[in-house]
């Protein structure tokens, strides 16, 4: 059924973690696999995890490393086929009927304006149609509605879309597909059953070290350290909105910009704003921390 | 085991401790694994993990499976066992000069082991505190007795002897020297311990699964999942990593509320709005505008059970309740023993959880006078004290396991109750084939307010949604 040539995505797990890592994405062992895995098996990926832990990052990330384009359907509550796939343009079809001499007879105008020039190609059926490499990327699918993923499961399990005016639409080059998701509500078994799956947790404190570093070359190790097992600790306390990874990098191009060289409590205390984001959590850091106000 | 048959086998264990794999899924896995090289395991279960594995309440169990199917090391391995032969491997496991580690288990050995662990621990040599958890479960964990072959594992027993966390304070001052606080330092410790623990635990388990075959041993080691986990059995880890959820879980929630309330939201025509929008098309209105219709929404009073028996589950419900706060119109939330008081202040807009659970504790003592469950009693001054509470807006939810100790029930009240508000509901915790057992009067109260069985999470989160 797939039409592709060979495919451009990673030849092994240890290539995808390299050209992800070349293009400013760290990896680890699960994430190398499993994006490697989506491009062997054609199949697409879906992400959870915690908010900015890098998923859509990710996305970007493979993009990047295969010089693939990358399109992006954002998600949200009311998304429907029109937003997500195709559209006929109607005020263009209007227009066409209204200029329509009097004498050409209506089938041939029927077939004028269901055509090519009249569809509007919505993300999903743009990504199916292009030749090029291409990463789709559908963000936060666990904001739509049902219907939404019912509309998503013949675009996930065939690369195919059926318009009944046209027929149906093959992919010419299947997509790298990605998913992520929030998890504020179930997916249905459908949609996972047809998906990999990766759950991206918060990093390990070296890779965040790596990865604050990377985005902030001014910081010093030391400095770089202390920030990243201070994060850890808040996120271990039960906090409303625990601290994400753009969150560490946020902070410390803070503490750069405050030229603060040493982490200490009145230092954390002066710049806590930066990371929580709810008046209880500060208290209960400060509290739980034992800093000095 | 031939790998095609380990594959299967490991399915059907995944099967077993619940998670939904199916065929399609299964055959995933298999070509997935064509596709990568063996020689690395953390690969291997990362490829079962994305195509296997797709809910993260299920990983633990994933994990544990996995660990117990395709096992870092067969047998003794390299370290496990005191009488290795092999000179190559000898050295790796004697490294630097720790020959003595290597010879019989006896006090000194238990004093040399515990010296490195120290060290390791001290270090956090990752790689050495695995391989001293192996070479620790090897040594001395083992529980000799059943005849040769037989020989079984204990990482308890292990642990006993070995007594891991005497190193706490060792590791703190490290810690401390190497100007870390006083708080973070005997976290860290408690952490590393923690893991060496658990590694151990781990590789018992390998070792009995070995004798005793994984079928026999999978079965055991999955623990249920945080949202199937049973309120009245909980230990002290499953309810803090319970309090973590209840955010997430009631935030999760209220979205799908909110969505599902807009989904059937589609008022009466905005006439204005849908002809405004039809000149952009020439006259012909294609598509229609509504306005939107306003969601009415409860009054919620919550008597809430608090004896020992049920305080988890009582206050899990509580703050679940309270969490969906902005869902309902209004809430008030009142616990009782014998006596009831009320507890709506507890929950400030905002407030943090560890707080309110606190206050909450401390807002229900003065529920219990006798200290001995009353229910016929609670409704009785919930009657007297607080008549104003309830109105034919409100609805009524009782928390509880109507087990009232023999007491007397006063239906009239409750009949009362029911009569003066809108809806009721009772939640009770415990398993339907319990009610009626020994002191409960479930079915009595049944008969006037509706009971349903509130066994987890869950249960619990389906409930909210229904009755919103």
């Amino acid at each position: 059924m797939t039409t592709s040539t060979a495919p451009t995505w990673f030849s092994s797990p240890a290539e995808a973690a390299r050209r992800l890592d070349a293009v400013g994405y760290l990896t680890d062992t699960p994430t190398a696999t499993t994006a490697y895995l989506a491009g062997a098996l054609e199949k697409p990926l879906l992400l959870e995890g915690p908010a900015g832990v890098g998923k859509t990052e990710l996305a970007k990330a493979v993009a990047r490393a295969t010089g693939a384009e990358l399109i992006r359907l954002q998600c949200y509550e009311g998304l429907d086929e029109a937003r997500a796939l195709y559209e006929w343009n109607y005020k263009k079809q209007l227009l066409r009927i209204q200029a329509t001499n009097a004498d050409q007879d209506w089938e041939q105008t029927h077939d004028d304006i269901f055509t090519d020039e009249f569809l509007l190609t919505r993300p999903l059926l743009t990504a199916i149609r292009r030749s090029e490499p291409t990463v789709l990327l559908i963000d936060e699918v666990d904001k739509t509605d049902v219907e939404v993923e019912g509309l998503l499961l013949e675009i996930l399990s065939d690369f195919q879309v059926t318009i009944p005016e046209l027929g149906t639409v093959e992919a010419v080059r299947r997509p790298f597909v990605i998913l992520t998701s929030n998890a504020s509500r179930e997916l249905s078994e459908a949609v996972k059953r047809r998906c990999l799956y990766l759950h991206i947790a918060y990093p390990e404190a070296a890779r965040e070290t790596e990865i604050v570093r990377s985005h902030v070359p001014e910081i010093s190790d030391r400095l770089a350290g202390q920030l990243v097992a201070m994060i850890g600790r808040l996120r271990e306390l039960e906090l409303k909105k625990a601290p994400s990874i753009a969150e560490s990098v946020d902070w410390a191009r803070t503490l750069v910009a405050l030229q603060i060289g040493k982490l200490d409590d009145a230092a954390v205390t002066r710049t806590l704003g930066v990371v929580l984001k709810h008046h209880s959590d500060h208290e209960r850091a400060i509290r739980e921390l034992k800093l000095a106000r | 085991m031939a790998l095609l048959d380990r594959h299967i086998g490991f399915v059907e264990a995944l099967r077993g401790a619940g998670l939904t794999v199916s065929l399609a899924e299964d055959i995933d896995a298999a070509q997935a694994l064509m596709h990568i090289d063996f020689d690395d395991r953390e690969t291997v279960r990362a490829t079962y993990a994305a195509t296997l594995c797709k809910r993260d309440t299920h990983r633990p169990g994933f994990d544990a499976l996995f660990d117990l199917w395709f096992p870092a090391l067969i047998g003794d391995g390299r370290l496990g066992t005191l009488n290795t032969e092999d000179a190559e491997l000898y050295d790796i496991a004697t490294k630097e000069g720790d020959r003595e580690l290597l010879v019989d288990d006896g006090p000194e050995s238990l004093t040399e082991f515990r010296e490195q662990l120290g060290e390791a621990l001290e270090a956090d040599d990752r790689q050495r505190i695995g391989e001293l958890a192996i070479f620790g479960v090897g040594t001395f964990g083992s529980l000799p007795g059943q005849g040769p072959g037989r020989s079984t594992w204990s990482a308890y027993t292990a642990m006993k002897r070995v007594r891991p966390e005497d190193f706490a304070f060792r590791i703190m001052q490290a810690l401390e020297a190497s100007g870390i606080g006083e708080e973070e330092a005997r976290a860290t410790a408690t952490r590393r311990i923690a893991s060496f623990t658990g590694l151990a635990e781990a590789d018992a388990l390998r070792r009995i699964a070995q004798e005793k075959g994984v079928e026999q041993v999978g079965s055991q080691v999955v623990p249920p999942t945080i949202d199937k986990l049973d309120f009245l059995s909980m230990r002290r880890t499953d309810i803090e990593e319970m309090r973590r959820q209840i955010y997430p879980l009631a935030r999760r929630l209220a979205t799908r509320l909110t969505q599902e309330h807009h989904a059937k939201r589609r008022g009466p025509l905005d006439f204005r709005r849908t002809v405004r929008a039809s000149i952009s098309t020439g006259g012909v209105p294609l598509t229609t505008h509504h306005k939107p219709k306003r969601p009415h929404k409860t009054e919620l009073v919550v008597l809430c059970d608090v004896s020992g028996s049920v305080a988890n589950f009582a206050s899990f419900t509580l703050l679940l309740v309270f969490a969906l706060r902005e869902q309902f119109g209004k809430v008030r939330a009142f616990t009782f023993v014998d006596d009831i008081v009320e507890v709506t202040d507890s929950f400030v807009p905002g407030g943090d959880l560890v707080d309110i659970m606190t206050e909450l504790v401390a807002q229900s003592a003065h529920a219990a006078q006798f200290g001995r469950t009353n229910y016929g009693r609670a409704f009785k001054r919930f009657q007297e004290k607080y008549s104003d509470a309830l109105g034919p807006k409100s609805s009524l939810l009782i928390l509880g396991d109507a087990r009232s100790n023999y007491a007397d029930l006063q239906m009239d009240v409750l009949r009362d109750l029911v009569g003066k508000s809108k809806k009721q509901w009772w939640l009770n915790p415990e398993v339907r084939r319990n009610w009626d057992t020994g002191d409960s009067v479930a079915s009595r109260y049944a008969d006037l307010v509706p009971m349903a069985e509130c066994r987890n999470l869950t249960q619990l989160s389906e409930f909210v949604h229904d009755i919103l």
